[in-house]
């Protein structure tokens, strides 16, 4: 199958109400050309699991500047001041989740696994709708799985066969996420034919990966 | 204010050993990197994904791939080395770091801590604080002893939600250096510039002296 896909493909993946892993943290690693095309889709009330919502003049700030999500499930909110506006409002339900639990959570959901066991949020608000499961005497809170319909993943190397690399601090969610999704679509800064990404520094495989994009000017 | 922070900053990076791992928090506890004596060598970690981290680089070569947690652009070092949120994380809860320094809003003799959510207010969210009170072997709080209304930040009990329960090591404040005991907060050190009443005066939480009580410049 033949994974590198253009702009209209990638909208047509688009639709209204589904749930979404967005990589990246505060705009670094953000799939900013995905970004635009899921604007351009026009799609609404979508579920966006991610780090953070960006900053609200930036890219991936959008999404919540232009009201089309009903719901996040992020760490951390004060980077963009209009989510904290509709949360407050009530036109945006928001789930805050330690950045630790949260990666947890989505590792799970791509591992298979029925959750993780994690100290973090004992003694905290964190802890009030969690089972607390005590082992071997300590005290954990259970945080289930995450999963999504559709990941978006900003890569800087990826290969025709979809095996990525990233580059510097723009890995943080992105390899996770393409594990916890039904369908994963990636931006990337350069695409090479299967082969020259040399298999030993793969860091997401390609299996993963279902559509690859090319992030650059317009071929 | 800036003489405040840096004084608080650097009384904290006399706190860090050789060969210890670090997280500094957003604000303030950034400062703490620039005040590491040159015989002490602390690996920086920031939770976005790496170790090695190193100073903001000159004018004109920022990369927008590689700036710390709070978003600003810095370096990494010979040695370092990126990674995914999952194993940064791991570092985290693990036990693999040695200290971290974060911010407060309150902090109390409990060694609970309290920044990430003001009800009503502020609602920032709580990041990867609350994996580094809970991960980090030591825990140290920079603030500053009051807020800007002049109450105490040192408190009996935090009143606002918890961003973990009994995990502070040491509070560094412009007036004071606490140590969390089980026995409840130990002053161990006053500023120069302060003394025994003024934090009696400025302090909430109730604190027991240490034996030899030692300035801090």
């Amino acid at each position: 199958m033949d994974k590198i896909v253009d702009k209209e493909k990638v909208k047509g993946l688009f639709a209204d109400d589904q749930r979404l892993m967005i990589g990246g943290f505060i705009e670094c690693g953000s799939p900013h050309k995905l970004i635009d095309l899921l604007l351009e889709s026009g799609v609404r009330n979508l579920t966006l699991i991610g780090n953070d919502t960006g900053f609200d003049d930036q890219k991936a700030g959008q999404l919540v500047v232009e009201k089309r999500l009903s719901r996040v499930i992020a760490s951390h909110i004060g980077t963009n001041k209009e989510t904290g506006r509709q949360m407050n409002s009530g036109d945006l339900e928001v789930e805050l989740v330690p950045q630790g639990t949260l990666v947890e959570q989505i590792r799970a959901g791509g591992a298979g696994l029925g959750g993780v066991l994690t100290p973090t949020g004992i003694g905290t608000p964190v802890a009030d709708d969690s089972r607390i499961i005590e082992v071997e005497g300590r005290e954990y809170l259970l945080a289930k799985p995450l999963r999504a319909d559709l990941a978006l993943i900003k890569a800087w190397k990826a290969d025709s066969a979809g095996n990525l690399l990233y580059r510097h601090a723009a890995r943080n969610f992105n390899p996770v996420m393409a594990m916890a999704c039904d369908r994963v679509v990636v931006e990337a800064e350069e695409i090479v034919p299967a082969g020259e990404i040399d298999p030993n520094q793969v860091v997401t495989p390609g299996i993963f990966v279902d559509y690859i994009l090319q992030n650059g000017e317009e071929e | 204010m800036s003489e405040i922070r840096e004084r608080i900053a650097r009384r904290i990076a006399q706190e860090l050993e050789d060969g210890d791992l670090v997280n500094l928090g957003i604000g303030m506890p950034t400062m703490v990197a620039d005040y590491i004596p040159d015989n002490v060598r602390v690996i920086f970690q920031s939770e976005n994904g790496f170790v090695g981290m190193g100073p903001r680089p000159p004018k004109g070569e920022e990369d927008p791939d590689l700036v710390n947690a709070g978003s600003e652009p810095v370096t990494i070092k010979t040695g370092g080395a990126f990674f995914d949120s999952a194993t940064s994380f791991a570092i985290i809860r693990g036990g693999h770091l040695d200290a971290t320094v974060l911010g407060a809003l309150q902090v109390d003799q409990q060694g609970n801590l309290a920044n990430w959510k003001i009800p009503g207010k502020l609602v920032p969210g709580m990041g990867g604080a609350m994996d580094l009170t809970v991960g980090a072997r030591r825990v140290i709080v920079a603030t500053t002893h009051t807020t800007r209304k002049d109450q105490s930040k040192i408190l009996p009990e935090c009143t606002l939600p918890l961003t973990a329960k009994g995990e502070v090591d040491l509070i560094v404040t412009e007036m004071a250096v606490f140590r969390v005991t089980d026995q409840g907060l130990l002053l161990e050190e006053i500023a120069e510039d302060s003394s025994l009443e003024e934090i009696k005066e400025k302090t909430a939480a109730n604190f027991s002296l240490a034996e030899e009580l030692k300035t801090f410049v």
